[in-house]
């Protein structure tokens, strides 16, 4: 409930009061000097629009949150007067209540009530006191979107309002919202101190709207030389602040790209990486892992539709074994035919990618499908000094740095690892001490592939599901893969990243595709320093 | 590895009944279409104008496969970025065609292209000046491509980058350069690059006889390219390509300076393809930066697979065939062409590598040794 103890609420009373003893008609009800919300009902009552419009305006002048669901009535045309006594009713669909106390009236029947008409006039007031009152209402986005109308709207008139509103709130973002808005509507005060304290509080924020408002300020106030050197003390605080929060969102948005570049390149690691196989379907890999996230999610749909929250968690061991078969049929079949000739199999899995993005293209239709995000990883997170992350992002740096994680587990400490590292080490002495290459071949094969399927499904997340997906990423993943160093996964890691944040701090210089021209040059050069990338395998490896 | 030199000695010494019978193949597709393109419309020889501009371009097509097949089948290098010499070959003769539009474009404006006066420039950009000379046009449309692969090559070749790695850093370059060509502010007419184009040398490009001498130069191009590339291979400069190839290192430490035989062939081969391009976009005309993408230069790639790499004339057969069926296949049945392309980059590699001429020259063999 809203404290009635402050000053300006004492100050509103006495105005309502005014309003009411001014009124030509009485107020009919009893105690109605002593409650002015019962008296600016009275005046919806009182018949004609003029009284009407006064009472509309006395109920926002309140901000008393039960004077919404009456305005919103009353603007539907369900606010009607009983017959009898005049006594103010909304009729809803289930039978008439009392306006002001929300019990039920009685007779039932709607013949005993007369609605209360309204003209243009009516509405524009309601309008403008619906948009203020929810200030108070008790849903926390109508509050915030109310806080961001009045920050907007900048009416001098809104001030005491928006004080009352900032002292009651409890919700520390819209109470950061308020308080720009009360800063704000405080600049367009006629007195001197309050402006001043206005752009103080401005300085202190960290939006860029309030950039502009504080130069649009000292544009109009050259006369006010104090208030000038306020005004730009305050720039100076904000853009600083500014530059930290819109590096941060860049450094941000790096990583998420990175995380992105790493999913698609871990899977790519292993087979380029560490067997050699130069795998240009493993673009193909991804867009199979995005496809079955879709196949998880229309079967979720269809036959499960409680699990959708989880469908997508569902789909992480579907996609990674749905592109982990395909990479094991196709190492059996084909790749190992063409082992020792990297360019013969560069090619071969190029047209290979091709089949396979055609046979998806007939089997599901060229047009993108649509993987939507479970609830828990929608929305942003906004974290104080005006830095906002979007959840799914959040969530695929998460999941590659998972991933990853996983990825190097398994090649440390299983019996898997363990025989592909010898494979990948000494492929004759591995087989002397009865390790089956070949099925370590084909296992690793469909590992790398696995994860590319795995890749996938984050990618689904943010792009668009269609086939030729992962096209788009796989020259991207190639360039991560020789610059970290090839057969190095902390290589691969740190590369992503690399390349991820580059991307994004060159964008706002250079564009997004002069950006990417850049780094992709930059990749070219950096080769002639490191053939062997970033981290560069040593000793007897390097030449095998 | 044997079969490749052997095969590439003998396409070498091409001499003899054989090497006759070639020049007469030569012969007849020169004079024979043109002048079947010029019977009466209803003779069942007739040749369309259409045909005309298909084969002269599936001919450009071969120069193209002639230039990969020198630097992949004769010294290892696989380029996966050869489209884009092409394409700057192409853009080179664009502008120059465009320039030739003049004040007939849709806005009318005397020296500005359209799309141009589309984005407000306010006067021709400095790399745009010369070419209205059509020779300066045509040196461009050679020189820049070379001038890439100059600058490239000696970056990668110098620091050693081969086999996979030379491709993919191709592939990245054609990839940057199809993003670069995407973009308004290049002065290159962006997504839609350049069309409408009017007149070459003062001659309507629409006219029979256009086609028919832009089919004659493309064809004669072919065949200096082809005379060219079999002096290069059959020269001592081919041997030590050969040997490049088969094990570079020990090249090297023979004393041999590698990168400079690189150098010099992959700088060749990308003029090549710049006048296959500058050949092609009369002919079809239109260009624009789709040209650039990989998988373009890839398909190209894979028409010397398919043909047989480290022969010469395997090189033009295989671009022939496969753009032959391509052709076909699109209006036949459009949604196989890919399964049939991508089968066909599975077969050449898995089952084919030598392509059609080692599965004739095989037949040959036992033909011979079944007498």
């Amino acid at each position: 409930m809203i404290k009635l103890r402050t000053l300006p609420t004492i100050a509103l009373l006495a105005l309502a009061m005014l309003i009411c003893s001014l009124a030509p008609r009485p107020a009919t009800a009893q105690g109605a000097a002593a409650d002015p919300f019962a008296a600016a009902l009275e005046r919806l009552a009182g018949g004609d629009f003029g009284q009407i419009v006064e009472g509309i305006n006395a109920l926002a002048a309140l901000g008393d949150a039960r004077a919404v669901p009456i305005l919103r009535a009353l603007g539907d045309n369900a606010l009607a007067k009983r017959q009898s006594d005049q006594r103010l009713a909304i009729l809803r669909d289930d039978g008439p209540i009392d306006a002001a106390t929300g019990t039920r009236l009685e007779p039932a029947d709607r013949a005993a009530y007369a609605p209360i008409g309204i003209n243009n006039r009516v509405r524009v007031a309601l309008r403008g006191a619906l948009g203020r009152l929810v200030l108070f209402s008790p849903d926390d986005a109508e509050r915030l979107a109310a806080a961001q109308g009045v920050y907007r709207s900048r009416a001098a008139e809104n001030l005491p309002l928006i004080e009352r509103a900032y002292a009651a709130e409890r919700n520390p973002r819209i109470k950061a919202q308020l308080e720009l808005a009360l800063a704000a509507t405080r600049l367009m005060s006629p007195d001197a101190a309050t402006r001043r304290a206005g752009v103080d509080t401005l300085g202190a924020s960290s939006s860029a709207e309030a950039r502009a408002l504080l130069v649009e300020t000292r544009a109009a106030a050259n006369s006010d030389a104090e208030l000038v050197a306020a005004v730009d003390r305050a720039l100076a605080s904000l853009d600083f602040r500014l530059q930290i929060a819109s590096a941060a969102q860049t450094f941000f948005q790096g990583l998420s790209l990175g995380s992105v570049l790493l999913l698609a390149a871990i899977g790519l690691a292993i087979t380029f990486g560490v067997m050699g196989v130069i795998n240009m379907a493993h673009g193909e890999m991804v867009m199979i892992g995005a496809y079955a996230t879709y196949l998880v999610q229309e079967a979720i749909r269809a036959w499960a539709p409680g699990l959708a929250d989880v469908s997508i968690l569902i789909a992480i061991p579907a996609a990674f074994l749905s592109a982990g078969a395909f990479g094991f049929v196709l190492e059996r079949g084909l790749i190992r035919h063409l082992y020792g000739r990297p360019l013969e199999t560069l090619l071969m899995t190029f047209g290979l990618g091709m089949i396979v993005q055609q046979a998806v293209r007939l089997a599901f239709g060229a047009q993108n499908r649509e993987v939507s995000s479970p609830t828990w990883m929608q929305g942003t997170i906004a974290l104080p000094g005006g830095i906002a992350i979007t959840q799914n992002r959040l969530w695929i740096i998460v999941f590659g740095l998972a991933v990853l994680l996983a990825t190097v587990a398994v090649i440390r400490f299983t019996r898997f690892g363990l025989n592909m590292r010898a494979v990948t080490q000494n492929r004759p002495i591995a087989a002397t001490m009865g390790i089956p290459t070949g099925r370590v071949d084909a296992m690793t094969f469909a590992f790398g592939s696995g994860i590319a399927g795995m890749a996938g499904v984050a990618l689904s997340q943010i792009d668009n599901v269609s086939p030729n997906l992962g096209t788009g990423y796989i020259i991207d993943s190639f360039m991560v893969v020789v610059f970290g160093g090839v057969g190095n996964l902390a290589g691969t890691l740190v590369g992503a990243f690399i390349l991820g944040i580059v991307n994004k701090v060159l964008e706002p210089y250079a564009g997004a595709v002069l950006g990417k021209i850049f780094v992709l040059v930059a990749i070219i050069l950096f080769i002639q320093r490191r053939p062997r990338g970033l981290f560069a395998l040593r000793g007897r490896f390097v030449e095998s | 590895m044997g079969g490749p030199i052997t095969a590439a000695l003998a396409g070498g010494r091409a001499g003899g009944r054989a090497g006759r019978s070639l020049w007469l193949i030569w012969a007849i597709a020169l004079a024979a279409v043109p002048l079947l393109n010029k019977l009466p419309a209803d003779s069942p020889f007739y040749l369309s104008d259409f045909v005309v501009s298909v084969t002269g371009k599936w001919i450009c097509y071969a120069i193209l496969a002639l230039s990969i097949d020198l630097i992949w089948g004769y010294c290892g290098i696989l380029s996966l970025g050869h489209g884009a010499f092409f394409a700057l070959g192409g853009y080179a003769i664009g502008m120059h065609l465009m320039r030739m539009i003049g004040s007939r474009g849709v806005f009318g404006h005397p020296v500005l292209p359209d799309f141009m006066v589309f984005l407000n420039w306010p006067a021709l950009p400095w790399y745009w000046h010369g070419f209205e000379y059509f020779v300066f046009a045509a040196f461009m449309a050679l020189a820049v491509p070379g001038t890439l692969a100059l600058v490239f090559g000696w970056l990668a070749f110098r620091s050693r980058i081969t086999g996979v790695y030379f491709s993919i850093i191709t592939q990245a370059m054609t990839y940057a350069l199809m993003l670069a060509f995407f973009r308004n502010d290049m002065g290159f007419g962006g997504n839609n690059g350049f069309t409408g184009f009017k007149d070459l040398l003062g001659i309507p490009l629409q006219t029979p006889e256009m086609r028919s001498a832009l089919y004659v130069a493309s064809l004669l191009a072919l065949m200096l390219s082809f005379l060219l590339c079999r002096f290069i291979v059959s020269s001592k400069l081919g041997r030590v390509l050969v040997a490049i190839r088969d094990a570079e290192s020990r090249v090297r430490f023979l004393g041999y300076s590698v990168t400079a035989y690189k150098l010099f062939v992959f700088t060749l081969s990308a003029v090549l393809a710049g006048l296959a391009g500058a050949l092609y976009v009369p002919q079809v005309g239109i260009i624009n930066p789709g040209e650039f993408s990989p998988a373009n230069s890839i398909e190209a790639v894979i028409w010397v697979a398919v043909g047989g790499r480290g022969t010469l004339s395997g090189a033009i057969l295989g671009a022939l065939a496969v753009n032959g069926a391509k052709s076909w296949l699109t209006t036949v049945a459009p949604d196989l062409w890919l399964f049939v392309l991508g089968g066909l980059f599975v077969a050449v590699t898995v089952v084919l590598p030598n392509g059609l001429i080692g599965l004739l020259r095989r037949r040959k063999r036992d033909e011979g040794n079944g007498q």
